[in-house]
Order: C-alpha cells, then structure tokens, then sequence
C-alpha cells in the first residue's frame, strides 16, 4: 500500500487572485486545505520609519498609498491623529467635505471589492459594472484634488482646496461630435455636489445590477454560503472589525459607537450579517453601499446650504492662502517657515481609529515635541483579518480560498505597510 | 406552495434569465469606453500630472531658487543648485526632478511662492531608456514654454480655491 502525504503547494505571489502580492504556503490533503501559511512583506515600504524622517504633513500621501483602495480614509487617521495631538478641530464644512469623501471612498473601495471578489470567483460582468462607476467617483476625487486616486487631500486643520463650483467638461478637441459631447456633459454642468447627487441618484439602480447578478445566483450562493464562516465570539479574538465583524452579526461601526467628525449627525444605520460566512458579508457590504449613499447624500444637501471656511486660520499650522502670502510679509514668513520644517506638535502620545471600508484603521502616534513624529504606529485591517486566514480557510477547498481572499478584502499595501 | 414555487423558479434558471437579461440590455446599450487617444476624458484644472518650471511674460524664468520644493519634496525628488548671476539675482544653474521618485503630491506647487514649478494635466510622456524621466532644469523650461497657456489657464481657474 502505497503511503499518501499531504503534500505543500505555494500560492502566489503572482497569482491573479492573490490580490497583490499574497504568497501561500497550503498543505493540501488532495483538495483540501490542511493548513494555511500566509507569507507577507513583498510590499513592505517601512512607512511607519519613513514617517519619522519627515515633517507630519509630508506623510499625508504615503498613507494614500497604504491601502490604496480607499485613499481618503487613510489620510483621514492619520490627520484626526495630529489633529488630535495638536488640540484643533477643523471647521465644520471641512468636517462635512471629510465625511462626504470618506463615504465616497467607501463605496469606491466596496465597489473594487465586489468587482474582484466576482470575478475571483468567476462573475466578469461585475468587475466590468464596478469599474463603470468607479470612473465618476474618481472624476469626484479628480475634481477635489487633483489626483484620481492618490489625493493628498486632507490636511491637519481642514481639507485643502474648498469643493470646485465646476466640473471638467468634455469638448470637441478630446475628439467627440456635438450630440455625444451634449450627452456626456449632461450632469457636468453644474458644480461637484451636482455631479455627486446625480451620481447618487443613479447609484442604486446601479446596486440593483449587481443584485440581480449575483445576490440570488445560484452559482454565487454555491460558492459563498457557508464558506469561511466564523461565529461571533470568533471574530471578537480574532479581532475583526468593520463587514468582517458585522458579517457575523456583531454591531460594531467606530461611526456609530466613538463617532468622529459628523457622524453622530448622519442617519444611517449599520447592517450586520447572521451566519459569518462569505455570503453574509457580501450582503452586509451591499448593504454598505447604500448607507454610505445615504450619507453622501446628506453631506451634499448640508454643503451645499452652508458655505464657509474649509481650513483653520492658525498660520502657525496652516500655510496662508497664497494670495495673503504674496501680499504680506508676516505671510510671507509663515509660508516658508510651514513649507520648511512644518509645526511642532506638543509632546504627547494618542490613537485616532476611524472606521475605514476595511475596518478598524487606526494610527498611533507618539510625540516628542519634534516636527516630525517620533513613532508613528498604524493598525490596518488587512493584517489582523489575514492573520485569521488559516482558520478560516481550514477544511474548505483550494476553489474556496479564493471566496475566503476576496470576502476579507485583502490589499496589501495595507497589510505590508 | 413555497417549496413548488421554489422548485419552479429554481428549475427555470428563474435568477440566472434575470441576470443574462441585465447583461443583455447592457449588450445594445451605448458604450461608455472612451477611445484613448483619439477621444479623452476632461481634466480638472486641479490636475497633477507632469511638471513644469515656468517664466514670466519677458522671458525671465520664475524660479528664484528658494528650495522651498526641495525642502518639502516628501519623496526627494528635486535636486537644486543655485548661482548669483552677474545681474545681481539668485537664479538656479540646476533644477532636476527624478519623475520615477516623484509621488505627484503637488506640494512642490503649493510651496513655490512665485508659482514656477507648477503640475500640468500632462499625462502621456515617457521614457524610453534609463534616465528618460530626470527631468532637468531645461526640459522643465521646455515643458512650461510649450504649455504656457494650458497652465494659466488652469492656475486661473483655481486661483480663488487656493
């Protein structure tokens, strides 16, 4: 009789539905997962000792790139950190501009996920769908900042740059006739909110797709329910949070339970899941989309009522508007002395977590009074939802490893940091 | 009555017609993919794309070589050298940025106080060999000359946000 052993096989870290650099060591019985070795760092940046080389406004745009799936998110842990620190609130409006983006990143992360998740586990069209409105939402964060996804838009103090009172349009030099152009234009005509409630209005019926796609597909259930499922008091040791905790019927969301910034001024609720399996989650995070929509639509009706500042007036922490720096001396002073060496933060140490698309991100930073931070500790919600990989994926099927990847919405400039 | 309704509407693929039936509307709908490059998308005035060092009307360049960029520059991109001319002024004799480090945050822009080294919504360049993307103080002038009035156009339209 022959002896027969499990045997080791790697995954990744080039396999397309590694999502990224994920590399695998699986012991397999036939098909059967014994064992799960997730091997990461093949995206380590040290962007926590980076961060304490430089300035703390010069961070901003390494925490984009952090989990590069909601940029803005990042940026807004990072800022509340120092904004904490530094005992500021940032004026009302901006409160309101970091909500609405927060929201909007949101639904450009979960939009991403459901697209990869689909199409890992064999659904195209999805991914196709997905990426059709992720196209306006970059148009939003294109508008805002300058950058479709890397936007270095937050600051401590407010947000950088007041919403813009025009959308880009489209003209015949880009190569269109005068009836497609009209058509393309139709909802660039007013300003940025217009662009976003249009958006907004759409939106659902967009979800309604997806839904028929997939939420009662046949091969969509067969591949999602009852896989990876983990019990609630699981997922609190294994400390899950955000979709991964609520999928398995735990109300938990920062934006409700620490509310920060305007949150505790939103009408939304948190929808949470009942078995914690694949399936769950997925309706959990539909159901996101639609929450999140809410939201962004009251932010649009709040700003576009409530003009205002959008950055404190403290020079000593926020560079003057450029028109005042041209002008005045003092200014002129405080531009350099900002653009040079920054601001000082008072010694101190605090944890500003925001509930990020993901989950729980949350940045730690200690000061010593410098410019720069003297560590700067971020917990991502890709590492502690990888970490519980194994147990997850532990009798399931090589097939279903993909559903476990997707369902936790891994991406590893996150996890690898 | 629900386990025949259910039987039915499994038995008849009832959800799998109702998602071939969203595929297929999307089948004879307009397409929404743009031509790149015969068509493109609109860029917002905001726009960070590739650099460009500019001059004032009389042909003088901007750049008075504070090293503010450099200063604030989170990637280290920009490296400068500067002289006293024989006129009296402080103008830079190098001026480069390493497009591979840079990160496109456009703090150099929001730094400059006399608006020289400014981001257009260029996006199409690139390199061919090693060193293709160091740009320097030259090419920098050259992308500004080409582009001048794309880039007041644009500092204008954004100037009151700002």
């Amino acid at each position: 009789m022959a002896e027969i052993r499990n045997y080791t096989m790697n995954f990744g870290p080039q396999h397309p539905a590694a999502h990224g650099v994920l590399r695998l060591v699986l012991e397999v019985d036939g098909e059967v997962i014994q064992r799960a070795d997730p091997h990461i760092g093949l995206l380590h940046r040290a962007t926590e000792k980076l961060a304490e080389t430089k300035p703390f406004n010069q961070s901003i745009g390494y925490m984009d790139r952090l989990d590069y799936c909601s940029m803005m998110c990042n940026e807004h842990a990072y800022v509340l950190a120092i904004e904490k620190l530094l005992g500021i609130a940032p004026p009302l409006r901006a409160q309101y501009i970091r909500v609405m983006f927060d929201e909007i990143t949101r639904i450009l992360n979960h939009l991403l996920w459901l697209g990869t998740h689909a199409l890992d586990i064999g659904a195209m069209t999805v991914f196709l769908y997905a990426f059709r409105e992720r196209e306006d939402l970059f148009d939003c964060y294109e508008a805002v900042s300058g950058a479709r996804m890397h936007a270095t838009y937050y600051r401590p103090g407010g947000v950088y740059r007041d919403l813009p009172d025009s959308m880009p349009q489209y003209s015949t030099a880009q190569g269109y006739g005068k009836g497609e152009l009209a058509r393309r234009n139709a909802n660039r005509d007013g300003s940025l909110l217009d662009f976003i409630w249009d958006f907004t209005e759409r939106f659902p019926t967009y979800l309604d797709e997806y839904e028929t796609l997939l939420t009662d597909n046949r091969i969509w259930k067969q591949r999602t329910v009852g896989i990876g499922v983990v019990s609630p008091e699981r997922a609190l040791q294994l400390g899950f949070t955000g979709p991964m905790l609520r999928g398995s019927g735990f109300e938990w969301d920062l934006r409700k339970k620490q509310p920060y910034e305007v949150y505790d001024k939103m009408d939304f609720d948190i929808p949470v899941g009942v078995n914690g399996d694949c399936y769950d989650r997925y309706l959990v995070r539909m159901e996101e989309f639609r929450q999140s929509n809410r939201i962004i639509r009251q932010c649009v009706e709040w700003l576009r009522k409530n003009p205002g500042p959008v950055m404190i007036g403290d020079h000593k922490i926020v560079p003057p508007s450029r028109e005042e720096m041209k002008d005045d001396m003092e200014s002129l002073i405080h531009h350099f002395k900002l653009f040079t060496e920054g601001y000082c933060v008072p010694e101190g140490e605090t944890y500003a977590a925001i509930e990020h698309p993901k989950g729980e991100f949350g940045v730690y930073l200690v000061s010593d009074g410098a410019n720069k931070p003297y560590r700067l500790k971020i917990r991502s919600t890709g590492f502690v939802h990888l970490s519980a990989l194994d147990e997850m994926v532990r009798g399931h099927m090589i097939a279903d490893m993909v559903a476990v990847i997707g369902t936790q919405d891994i991406v590893f400039g996150d996890v690898d940091r | 009555m629900n386990v025949m309704k259910n039987f039915l509407q499994s038995f008849l693929l009832v959800e799998l017609l109702k998602g071939m039936g969203v595929t297929g509307r999307h089948l004879f709908a307009r397409k929404i993919t743009i031509q790149y490059p015969e068509e493109r998308t609109p860029y917002s005035p905001r726009f960070r794309g590739l650099h460009a060092l500019r001059r004032y009307p009389n042909g003088e360049e901007r750049c008075i070589a504070c090293k503010l960029c450099e200063a604030v520059c989170p990637a280290l991109a920009i490296t400068i050298e500067s002289e006293q001319r024989a006129d009296g002024t402080r103008r830079t004799t190098r001026y480069d940025i390493d497009l591979t480090k840079c990160i496109y945050c456009g703090f150099c822009e929001e730094a400059c106080p006399v608006d020289s080294i400014v981001e257009t919504d260029v996006i199409d360049y690139h390199g061919e060999s090693r060193g293709d993307l160091y740009y320097t103080k030259e090419r920098l002038l050259a992308v500004g000359d080409k582009y001048e009035m794309q880039i007041a156009a644009m500092k204008a339209a954004d100037a009151k946000f700002r």
